[in-house]
C-alpha cells in the first residue's frame, strides 16, 4: 500500500459521527424500506374497515381539518389502534433485542423468559385483588378511555414484570455472573409458574372480570383508545431516550463482561439499567394490550437476517417489530375477525420458532 | 513515584498490599507488585498461584478486599471507568465477537473509552482503528468477518481492539494459550514490537522459556505471593524452578537469544535408583 493510499485509508470517515454507525448501504436501504413499509401498511390500515377509504382519502382526512366524518373515522376510530400497533411492536422488538443480546441467546426474549407473563400477573393482581374495576372498562370495551385504571394497571404490570425479572435474574446468577442459557431455562420455568398463577387469579375472580381478563390475556389491540394510548406513549417517550443512552454499553457487553469492563463500562450497573428499561418496555405494552407474544422473540432475528450487521440492531429490531405487529393486527382484523392479535402472533411465532429450531438443528448436524 | 519500599523504579501501575479473593476463597492476602515503567513485565508461576487474579485486579475486573491498586498515584477504584480505560488496556482471556461483525467494526469498539454522548465517532477514532489494524497486520482483513478467521488471526484482531484503546499500559492475560507454537512466537514478537514502541506491557504467561526470552522484568509468583522479581538472567535458576514448581531441571543459555532456558529433567531424574 502506498503512503498516500495509507493516509487516505487512515482518515476517511467510514462511520457516521453519531453512534459510530458504519456508513454502509445495506442497513440504510433496508432501514428506509422498513420505514416505508410501516407507513404504507399504516395508511392501508387506516383506510380499511366498514367505512373504506382510499390511501389518498386517508391522507386528506388526516391533514384536512374540514374533512368531517372521514376525519373522525381516521383520527378517532382507527388511528389509536394503528399507532398502538406501530409503537408497541417497536417497543417489543427493541426489548427483545436488548434481552437476546444480554443473554446471547435467540430464545432469551422477554416473552419466553417470563417477563411479559409476570407483567400480566402484576396487572391481573391489581384488577382482581386490588379491585380497580374501572380499568376493565378498557378491557371489556364498554368505554373508550379509562385513564385512572390504566395508570394502576400499568403500575401493576411494571411491578410484576420487574419483580419477575429480579427473581429470574437472581436465580440464574451463579458466582456473580449470569449465564445466558441459565437465564433462559430459569425464565421458562418462571413462565410456567406464572401461567398457573394467572389461571388461578382468573378462576377465583368474578365471572365478568375473569371473562374480560381472559380476552385481555390473549393480547388485543381492539380496545385501544386515545386514553390508554396516551399513557403508553408517554412512558415510551421516557424509555426510548434511556435506551439510546444505554445502547453503546450494550454493544460493548456483546464482547463479554471482561472486555466491556476493560473498555470502561460499569458492567453490573449497565446490565441492571438495561434490564429495567427492557422490562419497562414490555410491561407498558402488556398493561395496555395484554401479553403479545413472539414479536420480541422474532423481530431481532428477522432484523439480523435483513440487515446483516454485527450483533442485534436496536433500531432494526424496533422497525421489524412495528411492521410485524401492524401486519399481525391487520390479519386479526381483516382475515380472522374476532381472533385477537395476540393469538395471531402466537401462531405465527410458533411457526417461526419451529423454523428457527429446525435450521439450528440442521446447521449443527 | 513509587511508595513501596524495595522498588526504586518509577511505576505508574502497582499493587499495594492487596488482598484478593473470589467469594471468600482468598487467593492472595498481602500482595505488592510494581510494574516498572517501560518494562515488558511477565508474571509466571504454577497454576492457582494468583497471577491471573493479580492481572484481574490490575484491570479493575476484581476489587481488592484490602490494599489498593494504584494507577498514577491514585487508587484505580477512584477513577471514572472510562478514564482508567484510557490508561490501562486489557487483552482478556475470553472475549466474544458478535455474530456477523467485521474486523474493522470489532476493532472500532476498542474506541469506546474515548467516546461519550457528546463526543461520538471522529477522525481520531478512525486513525486509531486503522493504526491498530496496521500494527497487528490485520488491515488487509478489515472487511472480513471475524467468524471466518483462523485462531491466530482472531487473536491478532483482539490485540488490535486493545491497541485501538491507545493506552500507555497494556495487560495480557495468557495471550498465547490456545495458539500453536508458530502463532505464539509471532504474537510475542508483536508484543515485543509494541514494547519497543513505548508501551508498558504486563503479560501472564505459562511458558517459562517464552517468559525468559521476552520479559525485561520477570515476576515469579507462588501461593499468592511474589517469590522474586528482576531481569530473567538474574532470576531464573534451577533452584528457583525446583522451589516454585517442584520440577527438577537444568537451566542453560538459550541457543538463539542467550536468555535462560529451562530444560526439565522429568521422570528419569526423579525415579529412585
Amino acid at each position: 500500500m502506498s503512503a498516500a493510499a495509507s493516509t487516505a485509508a487512515r482518515t476517511a470517515l467510514r462511520r457516521l459521527p453519531v453512534l459510530g454507525v458504519p456508513l454502509r448501504r445495506r442497513p440504510l436501504v433496508v432501514g428506509a424500506l422498513l420505514v416505508a413499509a410501516c407507513l404504507a401498511l399504516a395508511v392501508v390500515a387506516l383506510g380499511t374497515g366498514d367505512y373504506p377509504l382510499t390511501p389518498l382519502q386517508v391522507v386528506q382526512a388526516a391533514l384536512d381539518p374540514s374533512a368531517g366524518f372521514a376525519r373522525t373515522v381516521v383520527l378517532e376510530w382507527r388511528m389509536p389502534r394503528v399507532l398502538a400497533a406501530l409503537a408497541f411492536g417497536a417497543a417489543l422488538g427493541a426489548s427483545g433485542a436488548v434481552f437476546q443480546s444480554l443473554t446471547r441467546n435467540p430464545l432469551g426474549s422477554p416473552d419466553v423468559i417470563g417477563f411479559s407473563t409476570g407483567a400480566y400477573t402484576g396487572a391481573l393482581l391489581v384488577l382482581t385483588v386490588g379491585g380497580v374495576s374501572s380499568a376493565f372498562a378498557s378491557a371489556t370495551g364498554s368505554a373508550t378511555g379509562a385513564t385512572g385504571g390504566g395508570a394502576a394497571t400499568t403500575a401493576g404490570a411494571l411491578a410484576g414484570g420487574l419483580l419477575t425479572a429480579l427473581v429470574v435474574y437472581a436465580l440464574a446468577r451463579v458466582r456473580g455472573t449470569v449465564q445466558g442459557y441459565r437465564l433462559v431455562v430459569v425464565g421458562i420455568a418462571a413462565t410456567a409458574v406464572l401461567h398457573a398463577a394467572n389461571t388461578y387469579l382468573l378462576l377465583r375472580a368474578q365471572t365478568e372480570v375473569a371473562m374480560a381478563g381472559a380476552v385481555w390475556g390473549a393480547g388485543s389491540l381492539s380496545t385501544t383508545g386515545w386514553g390508554d394510548l396516551t399513557w403508553a406513549l408517554g412512558a415510551l417517550v421516557v424509555l426510548v431516550p434511556a435506551l439510546a443512552v444505554l445502547a453503546p454499553a450494550l454493544r460493548q457487553l456483546e464482547l463479554g463482561d471482561d472486555a466491556a469492563s476493560a473498555h470502561g463500562v460499569r458492567v453490573e450497573r449497565a446490565r441492571l439499567a438495561l434490564v429495567v428499561v427492557g422490562v419497562a418496555l414490555v410491561s407498558v405494552v402488556t398493561a395496555s394490550s395484554g401479553p403479545i407474544a413472539f414479536v420480541a422473540l422474532a423481530a431481532p432475528q428477522v432484523a439480523r437476517l435483513l440487515l446483516r450487521g454485527p450483533g442485534l440492531s436496536l433500531v432494526g429490531s424496533a422497525l421489524v417489530g412495528a411492521l410485524l405487529l401492524v401486519s399481525a393486527d391487520q390479519v386479526s382484523q381483516r382475515l380472522l375477525p374476532g381472533v385477537p392479535v395476540g393469538v395471531v402472533t402466537v401462531v405465527g411465532g410458533g411457526a417461526y420458532l419451529l423454523v428457527l429450531l429446525l435450521v439450528r438443528a440442521r446447521r449443527s448436524a | 513515584m513509587s511508595g513501596v519500599p524495595g522498588h526504586g523504579v518509577a511505576a505508574r501501575l502497582e499493587a499495594r498490599g492487596v488482598r484478593l479473593a473470589y467469594e471468600g476463597r482468598v487467593v492472595a492476602s498481602d500482595l505488592s507488585l510494581a510494574v516498572p515503567d517501560g518494562s515488558f513485565t511477565v508474571v509466571v508461576g504454577p497454576n492457582a498461584c494468583g497471577k491471573s487474579t493479580l492481572l484481574r485486579a490490575f484491570s479493575r475486573l476484581l476489587r481488592p478486599q484490602a490494599g489498593a491498586v494504584v494507577l498514577d498515584g491514585a487508587a484505580i477504584a477512584s477513577y471514572r471507568p472510562k478514564e482508567a480505560a484510557r490508561r490501562v488496556g486489557l487483552l482478556p482471556q475470553s472475549a466474544t465477537a458478535p455474530e456477523g461483525i467485521t474486523v474493522a467494526d470489532l476493532v472500532a469498539r476498542g474506541r469506546y473509552p474515548h467516546q461519550g454522548l457528546v463526543r461520538q465517532w471522529s477522525a481520531a477514532d478512525e486513525v486509531a482503528t486503522t493504526d491498530a489494524m496496521l500494527a497487528t497486520g490485520v488491515e488487509e482483513l478489515r472487511d472480513r468477518l471475524v467468524d471466518d478467521l483462523s485462531g491466530g488471526q482472531r487473536q491478532r484482531v483482539w490485540v488490535a481492539v486493545a491497541l485501538a484503546q491507545q493506552t500507555p499500559l497494556l495487560l495480557l492475560d495468557e495471550p498465547t494459550t490456545f495458539l500453536d507454537v508458530s502463532h505464539q512466537v509471532e504474537l510475542l514478537d508483536l508484543f515485543a514490537d509494541l514494547h519497543e514502541a513505548g508501551t508498558t506491557v504486563v503479560a501472564v504467561l505459562h511458558d517459562l522459556n517464552h517468559a525468559a526470552r521476552y520479559a525485561t522484568h520477570l515476576v515469579v509468583m507462588k501461593d499468592g505471593a511474589v517469590v522474586t522479581a528482576g531481569a530473567p538472567a538474574d532470576v531464573l535458576t534451577a533452584e528457583l524452578v525446583e522451589a516454585v514448581y517442584g520440577l527438577a531441571c537444568v537451566v542453560v543459555p538459550d541457543p538463539v537469544t542467550g536468555t535462560p532456558m529451562v530444560v526439565p529433567r522429568g521422570r528419569e531424574a526423579r525415579r529412585p535408583r
